[in-house]
């Protein structure tokens, strides 16, 4: 660590890995309604639980982003964060708002947490993945003003490097197409339209800068390959990426009212979208190949090459398998789009920030890389979680074929409740991979408090 | 990468690129806000029960374990075309007698709604399915 300020990294990061252990309980609880449908009802209801899923996952990913922004922005500007005292301010305001909307989600009845938040003022809630109360999303906004003032003051008075501009650029970025998130019209199809304009841009857009920069940031520091080379992969990418994803939008309005056309725009160019996933995944290769020292974090080398074969994996390839109009007219809205969201989510978002945390937190705690010890365990944590992921999509897609199967393509279709009850199997299946997931979770934390003493 | 390929040149190719592909994002966009009114039903909005309907929609949840037109959770029914599926007495009946406590199977929680709160979320999905989604589900079922 070459700068003090990249400390206050240290408090997101653990913030987000508290957050990431109740995204996983809570899967866990969903996952098992889907096949003792009673379960914890009505004190837990499955949209409650999913509610508390999702948002800890996005708040987290939030997180991590951010210690990696207050992390890699002071190294690269070559100077210290603008104001570590607001980065802190910040942090806690965020975990507050956020740790109070999921006791709000899970005290209250929904209709009540609307009304005593206001929602019939400024109507965004009840809507996926923008559940939070209108006060949490002016929250969120705020935090996220904060942080890019603090982190464009750093960025302004101090070196600008590519992978910065391409970090800042994701992040204005995600806190603009945010703003979003308020806009709900009463037309249900332009409700839908602008509401991917969260979504869509966000993970198929914007975040990938984001994911790009962070990636380019680790594979610098451990493989010592010259920045040149490394910056410009990072713009090939990143171009990819846009101009793949922009009108690869439209592969969400093939079905939801938008004008026909879509369906041509949305499938060429989404079919299109694995191309930067791939170009990350021979970039991460090619790097570490390449590489002029041996760092001593092999754990952090382990999760960037991980992060680039199970992104084009989970975002790449089994976005692909679903996004032609014509399979996805079978397809939309099943058990296929839960297993392409899971993997997706799992190999691009949540294994580069835990790239960044492996490759920091011992930065952090005053020592290159953690013992023998420590990593070997960290490096059971991923090959637990990264294969229980495997298999979680696996079964998901296997209960999708057969959804599609039994409820759109048959002669004589079932009901969707009889369809399930048709697919329960995999959902067993599903959940014993999630607890393999949790297993190595736990794995994987246990390794930040393994033998203490430094490699060298 | 090819040396003769500068990393200036990739910067100005990602800015020039996706300012181009953005800008005919939003001509695509203007596009489809003019033809919207021949396909969303937008007419039905002028109904208060359908507005009312849509919030309700929104204050309880419902996206939480249904899909609509597609999108949302997938552990309850599609209800995008559910107004056609079971016509407005069955779904009010079958909201009103919700949870059905049977032992084991997925349950819905009772929402305490009013008659007119059930009439204007009837409102709200018959709207829902009236609009042109280009023929999607693929039959009734959802």
């Amino acid at each position: 660590m070459q700068y003090k300020s990249q400390i206050v990294a240290k408090h997101y990061f653990v913030g987000a890995l508290v957050l990431f252990v109740a995204q996983i309980l809570f899967g866990l609880v969903m996952g098992l309604q889907y096949v003792v449908g009673d379960f914890l009802f009505p004190a837990i209801p499955f949209n409650v639980a999913r509610m508390v899923h999702t948002n800890t996952l996005i708040v987290w990913l939030l997180m991590g982003f951010m210690g990696s922004a207050y992390y890699l922005v002071p190294e690269e500007s070559e100077r210290e964060l603008y104001s570590p005292k607001l980065a802190i301010a910040m942090f806690w305001i965020f975990l507050v708002a956020a740790g109070l909307t999921v006791i709000g989600y899970l005290s209250v009845p929904y209709a009540t947490l609307a009304r005593v938040t206001g929602n019939d003022l400024l109507p965004t809630m009840g809507r996926e993945f923008l559940e939070q109360p209108g006060i949490t999303k002016i929250g969120i906004v705020v935090v996220a003003l904060a942080f890019l003032f603090n982190l464009s003051m750093t960025f302004l008075k101090g070196r600008k490097t590519a992978i910065t501009s391409v970090m800042l650029i994701g992040l204005w970025g995600l806190a603009i197409f945010f703003l979003f998130s308020f806009v709900n019209p009463d037309n249900l199809v332009r409700d839908k339209f602008y509401w991917w304009w969260v979504v869509h841009l966000w993970v198929e857009g914007v975040w990938e800068l984001i994911l790009g920069s962070i990636l380019a940031f680790v594979l610098i520091k451990i493989t010592g390959v010259d920045r040149e080379v490394i910056e410009k992969w990072l713009y090939v990418i990143i171009t990819l990426t846009l101009i793949t994803g922009i009108l690869g939008t439209g592969h969400h309005y093939f079905w939801i009212g938008a004008p026909e056309y879509w369906q041509w725009f949305g499938s060429v160019f989404s079919a299109l979208e694995p191309i930067p996933f791939f170009a990350m995944t021979l970039f991460a290769f090619n790097m570490v190949n390449r590489r002029r020292r041996e760092h001593p974090n092999r754990a952090a080398t382990l999760w960037a090459l991980g992060t680039g074969v199970m992104a084009f994996l989970g975002a790449g390839v089994w976005g692909f398998l679903h996004t032609l109009a014509p399979v996805n007219y079978y397809t939309h809205g099943t058990q296929i789009t839960a297993a392409h969201g899971h993997m997706a989510f799992y190999g691009a978002y949540v294994m580069v920030v835990l790239t960044m945390i492996s490759y920091t937190m011992p930065l952090m705690r005053g020592r290159a890389a953690n013992s023998n010890a420590a990593q070997v365990m960290e490096m059971w944590g991923f090959w637990l979680m990264t294969i229980a992921m495997v298999f979680i999509t696996l079964f998901l897609t296997a209960a999708g074929i057969l959804q599609v199967w039994l409820q759109r393509v048959s002669e004589t279709p079932l009901g969707f409740m009889a369809t399930q009850d048709q697919v329960a199997l995999f959902y067993w299946l599903r959940e014993g991979a999630g607890l393999i997931f949790l297993i190595g979770l736990l794995t994987y934390l246990a390794s930040f408090f393994k033998g203490e003493k430094a490699a060298a | 990468m090819s040396a003769s390929f500068s990393t200036s040149a990739a910067r100005n190719m990602f800015y020039g690129g996706s300012t181009f592909f953005f800008l005919i994002f939003l001509a695509l966009t203007y596009n489809t806000e003019q033809q919207l009114p021949k396909r969303d039903q937008r007419a039905q909005l002028d109904n208060p029960a359908v507005v009312a309907g849509k919030r309700l929609w929104e204050n309880n949840n419902c996206i939480g374990c249904h899909t609509l037109l597609g999108e949302g959770a997938y552990f309850a029914p599609e209800l995008g075309n559910v107004y056609k599926r079971r016509g407005p007495d069955f779904i009010k009946a079958w909201i009103k007698a919700q949870p059905t406590g049977t032992p084991g199977r997925r349950q819905m929680p009772d929402f305490h709604f009013s008659d007119k709160d059930l009439d204007d979320i009837v409102a709200f999905l018959k709207y829902a399915s009236e609009i042109n989604t280009a023929n999607w589900p693929p039959n009734i079922e959802g």
